[in-house]
């Protein structure tokens, strides 16, 4: 099974380091970086952070993905395509779940806990869970149905990359996946057949890395000029860490003073554990089991925001 | 006068010595808030003293009485929650009279007229984005000079965010008044805040300013060319700029409100996005300007603006603090830009026409011409 480490964020006291001690990693390293787009590959910072004693070599996805482009209109044009189809589907997802969640929060706001009022409430919790269930598949469908048309794998104009990506990674001991722009990297990721590539192989992500290696993508913000928006499903993870619903820089990003927001965050993606990944946070997996849990905390079902200990979490949510 | 709890327990046993009245100021802070009000407070052996604010609807100067046979003088004023607006004190001794700031509340506030003393109302608080924030990345202010067709050569400084990349492209924003909103509405903060906080892209603004606002800003066409015609081609000359309407934006207040939007009237399809704070859009519909003859130009265009809107941009924040006399001039602009089927967001504040009121609608009136990428990015 895999050895993996989910961080908070790195640009202030990094604690990556520390990490990859705790992993056991020596050696060479591979940086992904494409979520940074045009700064990709300007990691003088995060090789101060993981110190000389290890060669760091960036994967340049970003890069590589404009000269695929270059090189492959009609790939290029397919992706375009499917891109606005998926930014279609996501625009009218969002109207479905405005309404859901507004009938959400008027029952979740009416006094007394009676049976009908409780069924309503469970019921709209219902809703929203569907209609993000149904999303997810809807995305999936539309990558299979690319993958199936265009099989990118197996294209010339990708196939030279893979291979350079492929020796890259065969090299290093761990491999390591930096945040930024979630979209952007998780379409490289995707792109270059990296789910299937970094399977089994020790994994360290924070930011947005963190959000494209789990099972689903979630966008939050509560503190947005407007307030808090709804959480939107984006689209499906790498699926490489399972279990948990990553939250980075959620002390920033989410209300988790607000207890009612915490309940109905963490009811709405149960039971995977939401996982608030701040400054100084390093949740250290071996074996699929938790084995590390500095500055990790959990929202759990009853609106608390409570630490995660190495220990407690093969317990399961009832703990909480 | 209903009395502010503090100064009733003060004066509720006669005269006060010297010695209480020390005590008194040294342990609160001035002017003495409560929810519904604010009294304000001097000290001193003088004749009279005035409150001058600048509150349209409220009279301009209002006296304060003096407290029985102390030297403390006193004045109470209904004030809403979160309210702010500034003001001066006059003092007059004998048959002199100097107008000064406050000189027991520490909060100021500077424009190119001078310093006025700020009342924060109840529930006031200077926005967070407002402050330094050591975490932000800093911007960098870069010299241009352009040689205007129009107006002569121009110099001007340009704000260039931080991790500015050639290989990238950026939209533009060109600020009238640009030095007087760094120094008096804390701008290069505010952008390095709200880029940070990822709620505006990094952006180029272009720091502009006029040698004579009083020609230059009211509606002047020479102006209007040399922003459209000399100074977008020097600043896509120099800077790697996106290509399009709707990443190009005029920001301005009071006069600078009026440049801005004239501007965009007379270049339309040019300026995609216009913030006009507390704007000094005069107008008649009938009868003669009585805003003096510094408007009659304002007045000519405004009017021209209102019998031909047209379309000049897309998007629209306008924003007016509801203490000013321009207030019903903003709120008259609104529905003639609605029409236009122009996006506008307009925000009303309960403060007055100063610096510090457009300071803090900045972080609205940025994030809605250009949102930024706080929903996709998690760095």
């Amino acid at each position: 099974m895999q050895d993996y480490a989910l961080l908070g964020p790195q640009y202030r006291d990094p604690n990556l380091r520390d990490c990859l001690a705790g992993l056991g990693v020596h050696g060479r390293l591979v940086t992904i970086t494409a979520g940074w787009q045009e700064r990709e590959g300007e990691i003088d910072e995060l090789r101060s952070h993981v110190g000389a004693a290890h060669e760091v070599v960036d994967l340049g996805l970003y890069v590589r993905t404009q000269q695929v482009y270059a090189d492959d209109p009609a790939l290029a044009g397919a992706y375009r395509e499917r891109q606005e189809l998926l930014q279609e589907l996501q625009e009218h997802y969002v109207r479905r779940l405005r309404a859901l969640q507004a009938a959400e929060e008027e029952l979740n706001a009416l006094p007394g806990e009676g049976a009908a009022l409780r069924l309503a409430r469970r019921a709209a919790l219902g809703d929203i869970r569907r209609l993000d269930r149904q999303h997810l598949a809807a995305i999936a469908r539309e990558h299979a149905a690319f993958t199936r048309e265009w099989h990118p794998g197996r294209r010339a104009s990708l196939m030279p990359h893979v291979t350079e990506i492929r020796r890259e990674m065969e090299r290093a001991a761990a491999v390591l996946i930096a945040g930024g722009h979630v979209a952007v990297l998780l379409n490289r990721l995707r792109l270059f057949g990296l789910g299937s590539l970094l399977r089994g192989r020790p994994l360290v992500a924070w930011s947005a890395g963190a959000m494209a290696v789990g099972e689903r993508v979630v966008l939050f913000h509560d503190r947005t000029p407007q307030g808090i928006a709804y959480s939107e499903v984006l689209d499906e993870g790498l699926g490489l860490v399972r279990g948990i619903q990553p939250l980075p820089h959620a002390e920033t990003r989410f209300a988790l003073d607000l207890p009612a927001r915490v309940r109905a965050f963490a009811r709405r993606f149960a039971p995977a554990r939401c996982l608030a990944l701040d400054h100084g946070t390093l949740a250290r997996w071996h074996r699929g089991r938790l084995v590390e849990a500095r500055g990790l905390r959990r929202l759990t079902r009853g609106g608390r925001v409570v630490a995660e200990h190495a220990a407690h979490a093969a317990r399961g949510e009832a703990a909480s | 006068m209903t009395l502010a709890q503090p100064l009733r327990e003060l004066l509720a046993h006669g005269t006060p010595s010297p010695e209480a009245i020390d005590g008194f100021l040294a342990s609160h802070a001035f002017p003495l808030l409560d929810p519904h009000g604010v009294t304000f407070v001097f000290r001193g052996r003088v004749d009279a003293v005035v409150l001058r604010m600048f509150i349209s609807g409220l009279p301009a100067a209002q006296p304060l009485s003096r407290a029985g046979d102390t030297d403390l003088w006193l004045l109470r004023l209904d004030l809403p929650e979160g309210s702010r607006f500034e003001y001066k004190f006059e003092v007059v001794r004998g048959h002199a009279s100097e107008w000064i700031t406050d000189p027991l509340n520490p909060h100021r506030a500077s424009d190119p007229f001078g310093a006025n003393s700020v009342c924060q109302g109840w529930g006031y608080q200077p926005p967070e984005w407002t402050r330094h924030d050591p975490s932000a990345r800093p911007g960098t202010l870069d010299g241009l000079a352009v040689d205007s067709r129009h107006l002569g050569r121009r110099e001007l400084r340009v704000y260039v965010p931080a991790r500015f990349r050639r290989s990238r492209r950026y939209a533009l924003l060109v600020c009238h008044d640009g030095e007087d909103y760094l120094r008096y509405a804390g701008l290069q903060t505010v952008l390095d805040n709200l880029i940070h906080r990822l709620e505006i892209p990094p952006l180029i603004v272009a720091l502009t300013n006029s040698p004579d606002r009083l020609k230059e800003y009211v509606g002047f066409d020479p102006h209007a060319d040399f922003v459209a015609h000399d100074l977008l081609p020097a600043l896509a000359a120099r800077f790697p700029l996106e290509d399009e309407p709707a990443s190009r934006a005029l920001m301005g207040a009071s006069l600078g409100g009026v440049a801005a939007l004239h501007a965009a009237w007379r270049h339309p399809g040019t300026f995609g996005r216009l913030l006009l704070q507390s704007g000094s859009f005069a107008f008649t519909d009938i009868g003669e300007n009585r805003r003096g003859p510094v408007f009659e130009p304002v007045v000519k265009f405004v009017n021209a603006f209102r019998a031909n809107p047209a379309r000049p941009t897309e998007r629209i924040y306008q924003s007016c603090g509801i203490y000013e006399s321009l207030i019903y001039e903003n709120r008259s602009l609104l529905p003639l830009l609605q029409d236009q089927k122009i996006q506008v967001r307009y925000d009303e504040a309960r403060d007055g026409h100063n610096w510090q009121n457009w300071r803090d609608r900045l972080q609205a009136g940025l994030n809605y011409l250009f949102p930024g990428p706080l929903w996709m990015v998690y760095e």
